[in-house]
């Protein structure tokens, strides 16, 4: 069996068009990440990470190039297609957590398994649900709400949901950017750790000390790569606050 | 998703904002329950008004003389003497959608006298013992007049309740004697009260005789506008048995002649009162006696009736149909208050939507499709408008139950009517519901997620 890159871009072009003034964001990018990398996406804002990133989550069609996704084309796929991709394959952790509101943390966890396909009994779903809040530590906030949690067990809570679907990949948006120093690490230490599980975890961040945790660091500017080399420093560990 | 965790989902989605969800609905609980208490109160007025008609005698039929017209004048209906005892028994002979015939004479305005009381009834009427089956009548105690005393003229009759109190103090009268102009009954059997009919005339005022007595002994025989065209009846023996100029019996002496009582041949009948075999054949039987009748009476087929046929079918209809138009008007402002309910579900679907924009970029992000967000707000507003529904039901049905406490209209629980408010408040969920939810199923997950 050929080892096959978990994620293969390949020439990928996004342009936005506004009216008359055609905006390229990214200008022909080509990448792959392996099965188990940890990669962090860097670069000023503008710079088109966060298309990028709308791009390898699936949320956005590239307007040229080719998207491999664990060998499947997903950047010309149906919409009903990228949505299935989304729910089994990809889990989303954002910067400002978007937990659902009055809603409790069992629940917002298990949300996503409404969307998969799979018809698992409820009570199944919320074996699931509190067992991936158990992985996260929160096994005493199970019946919770958001507004009762604090910002560290918030974005704790999405990433219980982001992994419900036992994803094989992880995209996490400025998942600190909300959060103070401490908790900061204390989540960076989660995403390590699930890396060392085996889930290939994807950063975007513009912060060098988050950045630092992951194994590799992709640099954008200007819609395209700068720097995609592999960073020799350790990770996990690295985070100077 | 399956439906049922849909249906658990937009349930919790609704109950985060309870006093949102409970104003919005509001204006279907408001129409709906309008809806149930028109229903109800227009079918219990329409089945009173029904039953009131069947205690007078459910698909009966009556018909009447023709107008008498004198030098222009018309006399009104009934003063034309055309239906003869023969025309009654040629309807029972000759119909098949006729039940039965009864023939029927009004003998008004005559005192009654028992004992020491004189008493005037508001009806006295002469028929025959199929009437009391006709007029869906029952004998509360004695029994009814034979066929047999029809013929033999007996000197029976049947009272009503109310001539059992006011003539006979309460104390039942079987066996008793009264007396109508002169002649003496037997008290035979008390008719069962009946109570007031619809225009509030007592229905047990009434005494009932066998109708050739009450030919012979009370109205005699009213000849005086009867046309000759209208009976082949002959009424003197030598007219019955022409036997070439010879007379059959001496010519009586003047003496002899008042001394004898005259029994009159009963050319001429008020009324004949007749029962289709069934409801449904009503209209069936007025055509075939109407057909009868023409054909007895000789009418040129250019010429109008020379009687009239009054259906209780069509005093029903026409009494149903204005509480019916009652009913659909109301029904209809209910309808309208339905669609203003409806429009306010759209218009909080509408801001919901704008408001959980987030909430439907981060389902979108972990995998809904836009037809689970569009499923999901459309059940979200069919459960609102849904329990709005079951609510107005339940306060519709609580109104027309204190309309009948306190106002003493009757109503009436209508099943259709519970089911239709299901169906038109789901209906009205999903047609209001679903400009938002497409609206929902729309968005952008990449703007929808950076929505503020």
């Amino acid at each position: 069996m050929t080892i096959m890159a978990l994620i293969e871009l390949k020439n990928i072009n996004k342009t936005y068009f506004l009216g008359e003034i055609d905006v390229p964001v990214l200008k022909g990018i080509s990448l792959s990440i392996e099965n188990g990398e940890y990669v962090a996406l860097m670069g000023a804002s503008g710079s088109g990470k966060s298309t990028l990133m709308n791009i390898l989550g699936c949320l956005d069609r590239p307007t040229s190039g080719d998207y491999l996704l664990d060998g499947e084309e997903v950047g010309r796929a149906s919409g009903d297609r990228r949505a299935m991709v989304r729910n089994r394959k990809i889990g989303f952790v954002f910067q400002s957590f978007n937990l659902l509101p009055r809603t409790t943390a069992l629940e917002n966890v298990i949300m996503p398994l409404s969307y998969t396909a799979s018809d698992l009994s409820r009570r199944e779903c919320r074996r699931r649900g509190i067992e991936m809040l158990k992985q996260v530590g929160l096994e005493d906030r199970i019946y919770h709400y958001p507004s009762q949690l604090s910002g560290g067990q918030q974005q704790r809570v999405a990433i219980a949901r982001a992994l419900i679907n036992h994803p094989p990949v992880l995209f996490a948006d400025e998942p600190t950017g909300n959060l103070d120093s401490k908790t900061s690490e204390e989540v960076m230490e989660m995403f390590s750790q699930l890396n060392s599980e085996g889930i290939t975890v994807i950063l975007v961040t513009h912060s060098t000390e988050i950045a630092d945790c992951a194994k590799r660091s992709i640099h954008i500017q200007d819609g395209l790569i700068v720097n995609g080399n592999y960073t020799e420093k350790s990770s996990g560990k690295a985070v100077n606050s | 998703m399956s439906i049922l965790g849909t249906i658990v989902v937009a349930f919790k989605a609704l109950m985060r904002n309870p006093t949102r969800a409970l104003l919005t609905t509001l204006g279907i609980v408001i129409g709906i329950a309008a809806v149930i208490t028109m229903m109800e109160i227009g079918t219990g007025s329409s089945n009173s008004i029904r039953e009131s008609i069947e205690k007078m005698g459910a698909n009966s039929v009556l018909i009447i003389p023709g107008a008498f017209r004198q030098s222009g004048v018309n006399k009104g209906s009934g003063t034309q003497m055309s239906l003869t005892p023969e025309d009654c028994e040629a309807i029972n002979r000759e119909c098949p959608s006729v039940g039965v015939a009864v023939p029927i004479v009004n003998a008004n305005g005559y005192q009654v006298i028992a004992g020491n009381q004189n008493y005037m009834p508001a009806r006295i009427q002469g028929s025959a013992p199929a009437f009391l089956e006709i007029r869906n009548w029952e004998i509360d105690e004695g029994r009814r007049f034979t066929e047999r005393e029809v013929q033999s003229r007996a000197r029976v009759c049947l009272v009503g309740s109310t001539i059992v109190r006011e003539v006979f103090g309460g104390i039942s009268p079987i066996d008793n004697q009264l007396r109508i102009k002169d002649t003496t009954f037997t008290v035979i059997g008390v008719l069962k009260s009946k109570g007031a009919n619809m225009m509030g005339a007592d229905e047990d005022d009434v005494i009932i005789l066998p109708w050739t007595t009450a030919r012979l002994r009370l109205t005699g025989l009213k000849t005086g506008e009867a046309t000759n065209t209208t009976s082949t009846a002959a009424t003197s023996p030598s007219d019955l048995y022409p036997g070439e100029g010879v007379a059959i019996y001496p010519e009586p002496v003047e003496t002899m002649e008042d001394d004898t009582l005259h029994v009159p041949k009963f050319i001429h009948i008020d009324q004949i009162l007749f029962m289709a075999v069934s409801p449904d054949k009503v209209n069936e039987a007025v055509d075939s006696v109407t057909a009868l009748l023409r054909e007895r009476h000789r009418l040129k087929p250019d010429q109008d009736n020379d009687f009239r046929i009054r259906n209780s079918a069509e005093f029903m209809k026409m009494l149903t149909g204005t509480s019916t138009i009652m009913t659909n008007l109301l029904l209809g402002v209910a309808l309208i208050s339905l669609i203003v309910g409806g429009v306010g579900i759209m218009n909080i679907m509408l801001v919901s939507v704008t408001e959980r924009t987030r909430e439907i970029g981060l389902r979108m992000a972990v995998g809904a499709r836009s037809k689970d967000i569009l499923q999901q707000f459309l059940i979200e507003s069919m459960v609102l408008c849904l329990i709005g529904g079951v609510v107005g039901i339940l306060l519709g049905h609580g109104a027309a139950l204190l309309v009948n406490a306190y106002l003493q209209w009757p109503v009436e629980s209508s099943p259709e009517a519970v089911f239709a408010a299901v169906v038109v408040s789901a209906g009205v969920g999903i047609i209001f519901g679903f400009y938002p939810a497409w609206k929902a199923s729309r968005l952008d997950p990449i703007e929808a997620l950076r929505y503020e």
